[in-house]
């Protein structure tokens, strides 16, 4: 019966039919689904934490308007990623949980700090630009939920990416101080966005299945490949230079090859060991043990009211 | 001349009002209690920038139309001119701004930071309904755009005012210590600063509509109102809280550090 069921479900999986909440679907794939996506939510909320680090600094209202509503757009990706976990069976509370006490990941890229304005203008560029090279193909994901939450999540994106962009290309025409800065940002973000696409393909233990499953559609060092042929040409838009001294175009391959990413860093900061995965998880957990008391009385109130429209009825 | 001074000087009260609120609630970003409430009080601190950026552009414009007497601060010091939205929010210090205390004092928990809201915005919400009838075109229409907002921030704060006093003990009381604490800076929003002199205002109309208000969401919450009146008093003069000085520590040292330079 189970073998059946499985033939099924891979025949719709093979023909691209997306796969529905209420299908069948193997325990595993259902497993490794909240796990990517409640991991995709976890990010998005621990991510507005370095970006809000400088809404109160934005240099001009324009900006501190545009970086408000960037991480707010975060806020919603990550409200609807949850609800999409939350199809498979998992409570949001669950998964906060996870986070909380270190059984779920987020994106690494997180824990490193934002110094500078410029870090605004790169985490655009590349952390955003990173993401949307690994969303992009998501928006095909087998599973519906995600595969639709998707296609609204990398259209805001795209839109932050050339927000990015444009904080940087201001800042390549401004001052030598300004330069020096978007320069220092670069240089500090390149290779832990390198690392946003995960470990080297033969050292990524759930790609096989994912690749299977239509979860994945690309491998890492695919993406990985695609998103350093597109930076080595924007970066000479603004004039500025990749912090990579292998970084070369190979015309027989026909992409830009790169030099060593140090593995481990990547692991170190994945363990635990980044300059803000402290700062990031108790700033989370902080917001929500200081939040217990609103929610408690948020839900008490529900239930009076709910009480009194009863009686009432 | 005196009416112009007036009107810009009011013009930067009321976006000093919306630039100060609007940076204490964005602190919550990332942070809040639950997240579709992160998302709101984001929204809500992205509408006060919004509302800064109208009343600082006018007053901008009407800075640059008039650049004679008009442009001495009250300190002595001469304003950055041409004026714009930017030198106006991040060139003037303390003593320049004219912002309700309300407005500036920490954010406390979510009790007082909603209370806070739902006082002020009760406020605003009489201040420019009056102003839909100023002389000025361009201020009634700043503020009919601005009222569809703050209806909402109004509507919001209230339910949070009514979920906290009557949902749990702790609620009840957390709002209540919010209501102590912040009650000294309500008596400020009816003092009719000297340079509101449009004859659209009416301070004492708005004191008792606000009256009316928030005596029957306090009621209907079961919080009492405090019998003690002090006010603290002096921010639309430039006269502040400490607090005030590091807001703008914050906001301003990137124009400060890097003068002269485009973001």
């Amino acid at each position: 019966m189970e073998q059946a069921f499985e033939q099924i479900f891979q025949d719709k999986i093979d023909r691209e039919v997306r796969i529905e909440p209420k299908d069948w679907m193997p325990e595993k794939y259902r497993q490794t689904l909240i796990r990517q996506i409640s991991q995709h939510a976890h990010s998005e909320i621990i991510g507005m934490l370095p970006e809000g680090n400088w809404i109160t600094r934005a240099p001009s209202l324009r900006r501190k308007a545009i970086l408000i509503a960037k991480v707010q757009d975060e806020a919603g990706h990550g409200l609807y990623l949850y609800s999409a976990a939350e199809t498979l069976g998992i409570s949001r509370d669950q998964m906060y949980d996870q986070l909380h006490t270190g059984k779920a990941k987020y994106s690494s890229i997180f824990n490193y700090p934002t110094l500078s304005w410029a870090d605004m203008g790169v985490v655009g560029w590349l952390v955003d630009g990173a993401a949307i090279m690994n969303q992009v193909p998501l928006c095909r994901s087998s599973f519906g939920p995600y595969a639709r939450a998707m296609v609204r999540v990398c259209k805001e994106e795209s839109f932050h990416q050339r927000q990015g962009f444009e904080i940087l290309y201001v800042l390549s025409k401004g001052t030598e101080a300004q330069r020096k800065m978007a320069q220092d940002a670069i240089n500090r973000w390149w290779w832990p966005s390198l690392m946003m696409f995960g470990p080297k393909d033969d050292e990524s233990p759930n790609s096989i299945q994912s690749m299977k499953w239509k979860i994945k559609r690309f491998s890492n060092d695919e993406l990985r490949q695609k998103f350093v042929d597109v930076c080595a040409e924007q970066v000479k838009v603004l004039g500025f230079t990749l912090p990579d001294k292998d970084l070369k175009w190979n015309e027989e391959r026909g992409h830009y090859d790169f030099g060593p990413i140090n593995w481990d860093e990547f692991w170190q900061v994945v363990q635990g060991n980044g300059p803000c995965n402290k700062e990031r998880l108790d700033a989370r957990k902080k917001a929500w043990e200081e939040g217990a008391w609103v929610r408690d009385a948020a839900l008490a109130y529900a239930n009076k009211k709910a009480k009194q429209k009863q009686v009432a009825a | 001349m005196a009416t112009m001074k007036n009107e810009i000087d009011f013009l930067l009260h009321l976006a000093d009002n919306a630039l100060i609120i609007g940076h204490r609630n964005s602190e919550w970003c990332g942070h809040g209690p639950i997240l579709e409430q992160d998302i709101a009080i984001t929204n809500i601190a992205l509408d006060y920038i919004g509302q800064a950026r109208n009343f600082y552009q006018h007053a901008a414009q009407l800075i640059n139309q008039h650049p004679t007497d008009i442009t001495i601060n009250q300190t002595g010091n001469n304003m950055v001119l041409p004026a714009t939205e930017d030198s106006l929010a991040y060139l003037r210090d303390v003593r320049e701004f004219k912002n309700l205390l309300i407005t500036e004092i920490p954010n406390g928990d979510w009790a007082y930071t909603t209370l806070r809201l739902y006082l002020l915005s009760e406020f605003e919400l009489q201040l420019f309904t009056q102003l839909l009838q100023h002389t000025d075109a361009q201020v009634a229409a700043i503020a009919e755009k601005s009222i569809k907002e703050v209806s909402y921030h109004v509507k919001w704060s209230q339910d949070w005012v009514l979920r906290l006093g009557d949902g749990t003990e702790e609620s009840k009381q957390r709002m209540q210590v919010a209501i102590e604490a912040i009650w000294a800076y309500t008596g400020e929003l009816f003092i009719q600063p000297d340079y509101a002199t449009a004859a659209c205002l009416n301070y004492a109309a708005i004191q008792a509509a606000w009256n009316k208000k928030v005596s029957a969401v306090f009621e209907e919450a079961g919080l009492n109102i405090p019998s003690k009146t002090f006010v603290q008093k002096g921010g639309p003069d430039g006269m502040h809280t400490e607090h005030l000085g590091y807001i703008l520590a914050e906001m301003q040292y990137l124009q400060r550090a890097y003068p002269n330079s485009e973001w």
